[in-house]
């Protein structure tokens, strides 16, 4: 019914001025209009506040959602920036195609993708999703439109790239698919009883694997620190290739706002428990449908209900290599001394792939990201302290998912930011870069 | 449901229930008078599965072209398995209010040229002894107030005359269906309406009426909760209905 203008934490709360719709990418908004700043938003799939614009107005582009044309042969599509990830597998799987980076969940739009420069579970060997971005075009305040591409607007390409929708409105976008000769992915999941036993399966894995994660109780202590389960699969490999689509998985939904007094540490402790010893030790093996692999959480619409009014707040962070170990190690004994539980977490490493975005988020090294229910003022202490924490190790926070970094981490996380600052439009903003430029002088090199 | 054709194909509304049919890999006629928008919608359709999709520009209103746009339809699917009809325009109350001109043109694009279209697209359907006719109503139609009456007659006269189809066609394979939607986003309602906590995507909307189409359905309203709604809004006596400010 009422569609509220959240992000998926929904955390911060925000209300916005004005919501101004875009129904035709030949027909943009009039800017001079608009009071204030504007920002673009689809289906506010980030966590925090980078896709709200307290006060101010957003511009819904959720309705530019058609496809322009799709080359079948080469693995080439075009489509209008609002057009989620799922609806593109639905009409390229079928004839043999993958997007080359796919996040957890469907509902990403093209457009965020580009902004947020999502990675996924093959981060290892494909990069973000800005690597297999051949162009886009880039609407301004000024009401000039830029075909961005390596090649032309390479600057603002590259500002877009991870931009956080602060540079202009993405109005279509072609990106190049993979070929896949099955819509089934062959799994395997491993059992791993610490943090040792992960490393040595990382190794290992991300050699063999396309798709690789792993699923950590955080709250583990001791010698059981970082144990969990590794997942790793491959597209399957069918010859002759036979693409059908499988069957649609059940959806629940969440109809209701979890009591908040049901997400406590035990609780917490508990589930994460029950995981671990819910999977098989050792190997096990299995075939699902892309859409039960990559977004298994989808499966229950709107969960992040689960977590009560308060909303959570996702923490993820990227730990570099020298480091990544023992980082990994602190950062999960101070999150198991919290007493702030957190559902289970996932742990993955980053590979070396470079991605064209100015302030893309994923390097070399380890990602670590964790669900937190909103319990308040307690949750802000332990995402400040983890902050520094991840400033000491020269890592960087996520700010697709980020609801409460300072400005000093944001800079820190973030040396270029003074030059992608550049490429902001002047008519654009977001609660997220307000918080995070707000040094004095504001947010202006 | 294999063969479309769609009157007003750069209806938000109609271009959602169109994605469904196109993934069915249905053959499309669709006309609009917009030749950009329909180009879009056409290579939508076309990506999403679509056997085909000739686009024809034409202004609906003009009722001497009906003819021949059925025909051009006919000529590219051999048959019709389902006609939507979803253009329509707004109409600015006020200066209906205002000027009788304009009135007369809100009139005429939202009644007379539309059951113009649809007395031939009925006989049609009625030679072909199959198929659906469907058209975008509204809830404006239940009840005449003063925010849209001029709108709102509009549409209650096509619905009558739709009721009047569904009756003629009893019994027989042709379907004749009144889509009843209540706040869409689109670019018909106002911004601040769009922020109603009952206004509805237009691509719910238009895949509850692909689903609709390929039905026995003769009424639907759009979600369904505006059904319950409206009906109370015309059980109201006139006495408190006329103090609302509506």
């Amino acid at each position: 019914m009422a569609f509220a203008y959240e992000s998926w934490g929904r955390f911060p709360k925000a209300r916005h001025a004005r919501v101004m719709p875009v129904y035709w990418r030949d027909e943009p908004p009039r800017f001079e209009g608009i009071a204030g700043s504007v920002l673009p938003y689809a289906y506010g799939r980030s966590y925090g506040d980078s896709c709200l614009n307290a006060g101010q107005t957003l511009i819904d582009v959720s309705f530019l959602r058609r496809f322009i044309a799709f080359d079948e042969r080469q693995g080439l599509l075009r489509c209008e920036a609002g057009v989620p990830f799922g609806e593109v597998l639905g009409i390229v799987v079928p004839r043999g195609w993958f997007i080359p980076v796919t996040p957890g969940t469907q509902y990403v739009s093209v457009g965020g993708a580009i902004a947020n420069d999502i990675h996924g579970k093959n981060h290892h060997n494909a990069g973000t999703f800005g690597c297999h971005v051949a162009q886009f075009e880039l609407l301004r305040s000024s009401g000039e439109r830029f075909i961005c591409s390596p090649n032309e607007n390479a600057d603002l390409f590259r500002a877009t790239i991870g931009g956080l929708g602060l540079t202009g409105i993405i109005l279509w976008a072609q990106f190049r698919l993979k070929p896949v000769t099955s819509a089934w992915i062959s799994m395997e999941q491993v059992r791993f009883s610490s943090l040792e036993e992960f490393f040595g399966l990382a190794q290992s894995s991300d050699r063999d694997f396309e798709y690789t994660v792993a699923w950590i109780d955080c709250l583990a202590r001791g010698k059981q620190l970082g144990r969990g389960v590794y997942l790793r699969g491959n597209h399957e490999a069918r010859q002759p290739a036979c693409c059908d689509l499988p069957p649609k998985s059940k959806r629940f939904r969440a109809f209701f706002d979890m009591p908040s007094s049901l997400l406590n540490g035990t609780t917490m402790r508990l589930f994460n428990s029950l995981f671990y010893h819910a999977h098989h030790p050792g190997r096990l093996a299995k075939r699902l449908s892309y859409e039960h692999f990559f977004f298994h959480l989808d499966g229950i619409r709107d969960w992040n209900r689960l977590y009560g009014k308060r909303g959570l707040i996702q923490y993820q962070c990227a730990l570099p290599p020298d480091c990544g170990k023992s980082a990994i190690a602190e950062l999960l004994k101070r999150i198991a001394r919290s007493g702030e539980g957190a559902f289970l977490s996932i742990l993955k490493r980053f590979g070396q792939m470079q991605s064209p975005g100015l302030l893309s988020f994923p390097r070399p090294g380890f990602t670590m990201a964790f669900d937190f229910p909103n319990r308040g003022a307690r949750t802000q202490e332990l995402m400040d302290e983890l902050n520094t924490m991840v400033r000491g190790f020269s890592g960087a926070v996520y700010p697709a998912k980020d609801a409460c970094m300072s400005a000093e981490n944001f800079q820190a996380y973030y040396p270029q930011w003074k030059t992608f600052a550049r490429f902001v439009d002047p008519r654009f903003s977001s609660s997220f870069w307000r918080r995070v430029t707000a040094t004095a002088g504001g947010g202006r090199p | 449901m294999k063969r479309i054709v769609i009157f007003g194909a750069t209806s938000v509304i109609a271009h959602e229930a169109a994605k469904v049919f196109a993934r069915q890999k249905a053959a499309f006629v669709i006309i609009g008078r917009d030749a950009r928008k329909l180009a879009a919608v056409r290579e939508d359709l076309l990506a999403r599965g679509a056997e085909s999709a000739e686009a024809i520009q034409a202004d609906l209103t003009a009722v001497e072209r009906h003819q021949e746009l059925i025909g051009a339809a006919l000529r590219q699917l051999g048959q019709i398995d389902g006609a939507l009809i979803a253009y329509g325009m707004n109409g600015d109350q006020r200066s209906c209010e205002r000027q009788a001109k304009q009135m007369l043109e809100t009139f005429n694009t939202n009644a007379t040229s539309l059951l113009a279209l649809a007395t031939l697209l009925a006989n049609q359907l009625e030679q072909q002894k199959q198929g659906c006719l469907a058209v975008i109503s509204s809830i404006a139609a239940d009840r005449g107030k003063k925010s849209n009456y001029v709108y709102g007659s509009a549409k209650a006269g096509v619905e009558v005359f739709f009721q009047g189809l569904r009756h003629r066609f009893a019994g027989s394979q042709v379907r004749i269906l009144t889509i009843k939607p209540g706040y869409v986003k689109t670019p018909m309602l106002s911004e601040q309406l769009s922020r109603h906590p009952l206004a509805a995507h237009p691509r719910d909307v238009g895949r509850a009426i692909a689903r609709a189409m390929q039905s026995r359905k003769g009424v639907i309203y759009l979600p369904w909760y505006w059904q319950p709604i409206m009906w109370v809004v015309k059980a109201l006596p006139e006495a408190i209905f006329e103090r609302l400010e509506l």
